[in-house]
């Protein structure tokens, strides 16, 4: 279930009255002005709007690596826009898998070393650390390229590589910024369809931002940011989604 | 280990060598065809390349903290070449310029130096009659002397330096034309009165004009200073032999060596043949200028080759800066590059264009270097020459000779530091260029 | 280390600029560890010099003698345990570039004085019976290819001219790695043979060891004063005074050499932290991945400093173990021209040290852009 009106009550994610104002050159932006937003476990929601009206920065806040001027974000019971940079940075690496729209990767270590990199973080063994990767690299169906390097994989296959490190340590929820922003179509559909398993059948929640329309219809909800706020359905006609059929 | 097998291992080892000497050989050669070829092309590419150089200045004022770094890189490596050069041949300036072409300077055959010599009165009174020697109204110009060292304290620590003292004859400044007094009169004979060199002055205590000081266990006052050219001499201090071979107790008729003003500076082998060939003498006859230089040979050896090896050392780690800060610029710049070789300019111009940009900052770094180290010159120092056991004066000496090679050191370091990255950049396939993000 | 993959890949990154880096910390300390070594060399003869030696000179001038019949009144002053006494032979062997120390030495009281000059008693007993004998320091046999049985031609220069030849009787060493090896000893009463009796009777100086070294200023002045005002005024000081004065002749060595060591360790922090800098800006995106994943801001800093820190040190290394290797080939190219270049271990470590804190120094001010850096703002889409 995906409210945006502030009323959810059992939500994995609840914001609440989000503000988020901007200093750029001199003047005083506010792209988030009273965002409200429920989002329950198993969840597949899609952010759409227009470039500058604050996709990423909701999403950067949600991710915990920026903090609202106002408002407050709770994700499975822990509020985390009070939080300490510190204890942010732990709670990141607990709860929040992330898949950009590209520097995902180290170019210097394998696709293995990569997503192994979350669980350096935790008190696993080797031999436990070995074991989750393997299983990531097998769910996305990169098992033969393990230690590829980067540049010897296509972008479709380095996004999936970096879908495996995004849950490799079983976050919470996965935040994706435009994943399939840089791929050509069929190794988009490829991504989307990965997603969509990790959704159906892992039951993973997942948030998602990007300006394509086809990307944003495989999820279950599409919410729009308009104005500052999150709603539902179609914007206003003066603010069009950036090109493509709905 | 059986001989066979010790002779395989001489053989390889001989061989492995062979092949690392060779391996340096071409090295050498390479380094050498790059600045013979890299130099002038760079120098010339505003004319040869049609690269724009506005671009050239732009990116460096674009990336101004890593040019700066490159060029105080080559500037203090510049610096420290020249001043030690300069350090080296300041020595060997002194001890060159000592003495004249027209004086002959006799000691006792087989003495490496003035001061293990011994000519007795009588062979001096052969030597006075002998062919070649100018003359003067009162006699053969010839100066008999004793040539010793005493404690003086130095004027920079205060503890003792071994400072060559000199006991002349009282016509000496006739002997030695390029000798003037500078200050203070000439000593008189027989008085235990001192004439000391302008260096000498500078750098040892009390040795001022009406100064009364005790030396080597006699009371002296000192007279007058002389110059001497900036030569050896102006380390040291002159009296009356006779008075010195008193206070170092030593027997009167017998003196070190005798320098003469040659007749005409032909005339040295006229005199040298007399002399050499006379059953009552056992001298050897030098031309003042070249006994002198001998001198310095060891001393500017050193020097030499202690400065020579800091400076070569400094200089591969200069070149390996520059490298690094070139390879560097270029990794920034790899899409500008890939666009540049897009938009149409052939990789021939981005290799002279990054050649002239290499050049450019290593010879900025030279002239700073250069300057830097110019408030060094005329600087003395002085330290101990092992030849003659004293100590000797002498001043940092930096020529246009030495700036010139600094500079050049700096454009060699620029060429070298700059080659290899342009050409790397040049090659790359320009896709690959373009891609990087 | 869980980490050390990833600093290690992130080392690797870029080959050749690795390799300048290294090759760079390398230079500086190979050349830190020459000039060091150059200054040890000037500045050893203070350190070695016994604390418990006294060296008597003629006040006058240093190149002039002092009667030997001085010996039997200064061993009457007390707190003189044992004294014995050189010349300067300074001959020339084949050619004057083959210059090494050569002195006529008292042999009944030499061993007794310089304890830490050894010979092989053998040796020593064939040395005593021979008066053409001559005793070779280890570094000298070894320049020349001498051994013991050799005869040596030596050209005087001082004492007349001609040919004295000796017998290699025995090699010394040096009971600590500094002391010189470099000397010749020749007998006393051969040397006086050969001598015109003007000349005969006279020493160049005296070495004396004192009962305890708390006695140096009052036997030094006891002994000045008694021959005060003789026909040879003498001048007494420590052994390592003596010494000192002689460094302090040779100018502005230390000066000079700190001057260079200076500018070449500011021009390579230089270099290095630029080089670290440029690194650390190329992969900001990455770093900021990290920090995206769960990776805190000290752990970031703490990968640029490790690798800053793991240059340093492998440069480092790699320039003073060339030095170990290197330096000796150098002091036998030159020879004579200076006392013995030898590389202490404390030159060493003094290196690794500074290497470090340059590594340090360059590695922190980008690992602290690194630390500081917003996520949000890296990772801004191009």
């Amino acid at each position: 279930m995906v409210k945006v009106d502030g009323s959810g009550t059992k939500g994995l994610i609840q914001v609440r009255d989000l503000d988020k104002t901007y200093r750029r050159g001199g003047e005083e932006i506010d792209v988030l002005q009273g965002l409200n937003l429920d989002v329950e476990a198993g969840e597949f929601v899609a952010f759409m709007g227009p470039s500058g009206s604050g996709k990423s920065t909701l999403l950067n806040l949600l991710g915990g690596l920026d903090v609202p001027t106002r408002g407050s974000i709770t994700v499975a019971g822990d509020e985390i826009t009070h939080m300490s940079s510190g204890r942010l940075t732990q709670w990141r690496a607990r709860h929040v898998g992330f898949i950009f729209q590209m520097y995902n990767l180290i170019p210097v270590l394998t696709a293995f070393q990569n997503v192994e990199l979350p669980l350096l973080l935790t008190k696993l063994s080797k031999a436990e650390r070995h074991a989750h990767v393997a299983a990531a690299l097998g769910i996305v169906g990169l098992s033969d390229r393990m230690h590829h390097f980067p540049r010897q994989l296509s972008g479709g296959q380095e996004q999936r590589v970096t879908i495996a490190r995004a849950v490799v340590s079983d976050p919470t929820f996965l935040l994706c910024d435009e994943p399939t922003g840089d791929l050509d179509r069929k190794s988009a559909d490829d991504v989307m369809a990965l997603i969509e398993e990790l959704v159906g059948k892992y039951h993973k929640t997942v948030l998602m931002v990007t300006h394509d329309p086809l990307v944003a219809a495989r999820a279950n909800s599409i919410l729009h940011l308009d104005k500052g706020v999150l709603v539902e359905g179609r914007p206003a006609p003066h603010m069009s989604s950036a090109g493509g059929i709905a | 280990m059986p001989a066979v097998l010790k002779l395989v291992l001489s053989i390889v080892l001989k061989l492995l060598a062979g092949l690392a000497l060779t391996a340096v050989a071409i090295l050498a050669l390479l380094i050498i065809l790059a600045v013979v070829v890299g130099l002038p092309l760079g120098l010339l590419a505003p004319f040869l390349g049609s690269v724009p150089i506005s671009y050239n200045f732009r990116s460096i004022r674009a990336r101004w903290t890593s040019t700066i770094v490159a060029i105080l890189g080559i500037a203090g490596t510049v610096g420290v070449f020249v001043a030690m050069l300069s350090l080296a041949h300041g020595f060997k300036a002194t001890l060159v310029a000592s003495g004249s072409p027209d004086n002959a300077l006799i000691m006792r055959a087989g003495s490496p130096s003035e001061m293990m010599g011994g000519i007795t009165l009588d062979s001096i009174k052969v030597i006075q009659d002998a062919p070649g020697i100018a003359r003067g109204p009162a006699g053969p110009l010839v100066t008999q002397e004793v040539v010793g060292v005493v404690p003086v304290p130095l004027i920079s620590t205060g503890t003792d330096a071994n400072v060559q003292i000199r006991g002349v004859s009282p016509n000496v400044l006739e002997i030695r034309r390029f000798v003037k007094i500078e200050q203070g009169r000439m000593f008189n004979a027989g008085v235990s009165e001192l004439l000391v060199g302008k260096n000498a002055s500078k750098t040892y205590s009390g040795l001022t004009v009406g100064n009364k000081i005790d030396m080597a266990g006699g009371h002296w006052e000192v007279v007058g200073i002389f110059d001497a050219g900036g030569s050896s001499f102006d380390s040291e201090i002159w009296c009356d032999s006779h008075v010195l071979n008193d206070i170092l107790k030593r027997p009167n008729n017998v003196f070190q060596s005798a320098t003469v003003h040659l007749a005409s500076r032909d005339s040295f082998k006229t005199l040298k043949d007399a002399l050499t060939s006379d059953p009552r003498l056992n001298v050897d006859v030098t031309r003042e200028v070249d006994y002198y230089a001998k001198q310095s040979t060891q001393m500017t050896t050193l020097i030499t080759v202690l400065g020579g090896l800091v400076a070569a050392i400094m200089a591969v780690g200069a070149i390996f800066a520059a490298l690094n800060t070139m390879y560097s610029a270029i990794s920034e710049r790899g899409r500008e590059i890939g666009t540049m070789r897009a938009v149409g300019f052939s990789s021939w111009n981005v290799i002279l264009s990054f050649l002239f940009e290499a050049l450019v900052i290593s010879l900025a770094g030279g002239i700073i270097g250069c300057l830097a180290v110019l408030p060094l010159n005329g600087l003395t120092t002085n330290t101990m020459n092992f030849q003659t056991f004293s100590n000797l004066a002498f001043a940092f000496k930096i020529t246009f000779n030495l700036l010139a090679m600094g500079i050049l050191f700096a454009l060699v370091m620029g060429v070298l530091g700059g080659l290899l990255p342009a050409i790397r950049a040049a090659i790359r396939p320009v896709a690959a260029a373009l891609r990087e993000l | 280390m869980k980490f050390a993959r990833i600093i290690f890949a992130n080392l690797l990154r870029k080959k050749v600029r690795l390799l300048l880096t290294i090759g760079s910390f390398a230079v500086a300390l190979f050349l830190f560890a020459f000039l060091s070594v150059v200054n040890d060399a000037f500045q050893r003869g203070s350190d070695v010099a016994g604390a418990d030696r006294l060296v008597i000179i003629n006040r006058t001038s240093i190149i002039n003698t002092i009667p030997l019949s001085y010996r039997d009144k200064i061993l009457r002053i007390p707190g003189v345990k044992v004294i014995t006494h050189n010349n300067w032979f300074g001959a020339i062997y084949k050619d004057e570039k083959n210059f090494f120390p050569q002195f006529v030495i008292d042999p009944e009281n030499q061993r007794q004085v310089f304890t830490e000059l050894l010979v092989s008693d053998d040796q020593w007993n064939a040395f005593l019976k021979d008066r053409q004998g001559a005793i070779v320091g280890a570094r000298t046999a070894e320049r020349f290819g001498w051994k013991v049985g050799d005869r040596v031609p030596l050209m005087t220069t001082i004492y007349g001219s001609g040919t004295w030849e000796f017998n290699i009787d025995g090699i010394y060493h040096g009971k600590n790695p500094l002391d010189d090896e470099t000397q010749f000893w020749l007998q006393w009463d051969y040397f006086q043979e050969h001598l015109s009796d003007r000349n005969k009777g006279q020493v160049g100086w005296y070495v004396l060891r004192l009962n305890s070294p708390d006695d140096a200023v009052g036997v030094s002045k006891a002994i000045d004063d008694e021959f005060d005002n003789s026909p040879y005024e003498t001048r007494t000081e420590t052994e390592s005074a003596f010494a000192a004065g002689w460094v302090k002749q040779f100018g502005n060595i230390k000066i000079l050499i700190i001057s260079i060591g200076s500018i070449v360790f500011l021009t390579l922090l230089l270099v290095t932290g630029n080089t670290m800098a440029i690194s650390v800006r190329e992969r900001t995106p990455e770093l900021a991945v990290f920090k995206a994943i769960g990776y805190s801001d000290r752990t970031v800093l703490f990968f640029v400093l490790a690798e800053s820190l793991i240059i340093a040190v492998i440069g480092g290394a790699l320039g003073l173990l060339v030095s170990i290797g290197i330096v000796p080939l150098i002091a036998q190219k030159l020879g004579g021209l200076l006392p013995a270049l030898i590389l202490s271990p404390s030159t060493l470590v003094l290196g690794l040290i500074l290497a470090v804190f340059v590594g340090i120094i360059s590695g922190v001010f980008p690992g602290l852009n690194a630390m500081h850096m917003r996520v949000v703002n890296a990772l801004r889409r191009v």
